[in-house]
């Protein structure tokens, strides 16, 4: 379990290019730096049931990102909260 | 919007946030009402989901294959018709066969 | 002619007969889950936002398990993704958009609007939110900080809003009347009637 507070990465892995897959990490985080927010529960991993595969139940966490980090023109006074999945994200030392 | 350079990667077609292609494009804020077909669609969905036969990750899956113009070209309801052909299909509820039949008794 | 030719409504018309002759579902099914679907709107969500103006136990409940607070309030919410309210203050105003596909808090607010399903809405909420809000004619004082909530998994969003001012001792109803879907998504702010919105700091 990851706590809040906790600075994370989001992986920059692109299963897009490998083939059919469904990703619910949208492209713009890949690499990006966050802070995980809070824990949201516990949910079967959709990249599994969309294909109609036995899905593992992964932590989801709420993960904000200050906005200006992940464009060149993106807002300093805006912040980004996202539902990520845990193996989407590197916790950071 | 300025043309700053944009890292190139690998987006899928659906993957929307922050494309730089539609960060000029005004939105339309108007409602739009939805059509018979829409309802039906909806519920057909919803029903298919409370009865295990396609969940909804299988739809969005079934509408992110869709080829990027066909995506673009094909309405939000119209989209999720096609999904639901397809994944309905892919997972033997019916054959084409009988999709074709269906389609002639329709017509 | 490929599948991908044949036109939609065929398609739909194709999909109601095999799902009947193959027994999972009927007409007569699909008309009352219609009927059902209709009588969700934002005048539910609207409901859930005058309550927590109103009483404050109700709002801590309301920000602590949406779904929890909903169902109080006789909403359906069986067998509904887990619903996160998302509370406005002076400092902080909350946007919400699914930039994958189209997620939103049908169980509260009904059928999602045109524009929130749109392309550019999705494309430019994360990016460029107070542009988004301004094709609203919604403009935040410059220290007001944004947070855009992507709803990219279990949970559906919804904005608690800012009590507007000029609207002491109203009655529920009444505050109810006030609030409408954009309201909730993040992309308009309620009004009294004098076109006081909720003052900043």
């Amino acid at each position: 379990m990851i706590a809040p507070g906790t600075p994370v990465r989001v992986r920059e892995d692109w299963p897009e290019t490998r083939g059919r897959c469904h990703i619910r990490t949208p492209h713009f985080l890949r690499g990006a730096t966050g802070r995980v927010d809070r824990h949201l529960g516990d949910f079967p991993n959709p990249e599994d049931l969309a294909f109609g595969r036995p899905a593992v139940r992964l932590p989801l966490y709420h993960v904000a990102f200050d906005a200006s980090t992940l464009w060149a023109d993106g807002k300093p006074e805006a912040e980004l909260l996202v539902e990520l999945y845990e193996p989407w994200l590197e916790v950071l030392p | 919007m300025s043309d700053l350079p944009e890292r190139d990667v690998p987006r899928a077609m659906h993957d929307l946030g922050g494309v730089p292609r539609y960060m000029c494009e005004a939105i339309d804020t108007e409602p739009h009402e939805l059509t018979d077909f829409d309802r039906e669609v909806d519920a057909i969905r919803q029903i298919l989901g409370a009865k295990k036969v396609m969940s909804v990750d299988e739809l969005r899956r079934g509408i992110e294959a869709l080829p990027e113009a066909e995506y673009l070209r094909l309405s939000y309801y119209q989209r999720w018709t096609r999904s639901i052909t397809a994944i309905l299909l892919e997972k033997g509820v019916f054959s084409e066969a009988e999709l074709r039949a269906a389609l002639e008794t329709s017509a | 002619m490929t599948l991908a030719e044949i036109e939609t409504g065929a398609l739909l018309g194709a999909l109601r007969t095999l799902l009947t002759e193959k027994g999972i579902t009927n007409p007569a099914e699909i008309a009352e889950r219609i009927r059902i679907t209709d009588t969700a709107s934002p005048a539910l969500g609207a409901a859930m936002v005058a309550k927590a103006w109103v009483d404050p136990d109700f709002r801590t409940l309301m920000l602590a398990d949406g779904a929890r607070a909903a169902e109080s309030m006789g909403i359906p919410m069986r067998g509904m993704p887990p619903l996160g309210v998302l509370e406005n203050t002076p400092e902080v105003h909350h946007l919400v958009v699914c930039t994958l596909c189209s997620c939103y808090p049908r169980a509260v607010l009904g059928y999602p609007p045109f524009w929130f399903k749109s392309t550019s809405y999705r494309a430019r909420a994360v990016r460029d939110p107070r542009g988004v809000l301004a094709e609203w004619g919604t403009v935040l004082p410059e220290n007001v900080r944004l947070r855009v909530v992507d709803s990219t998994a279990d949970y559906r969003w919804m904005v608690l809003p800012m009590r507007p001012a000029g609207t002491e001792g109203w009655s529920e109803q009444a505050l109810a009347a006030l609030v409408d879907e954009g309201d909730m998504i993040g992309v308009t702010l309620p009004e009294a009637p004098s076109g006081a919105v909720a003052q900043a700091e």
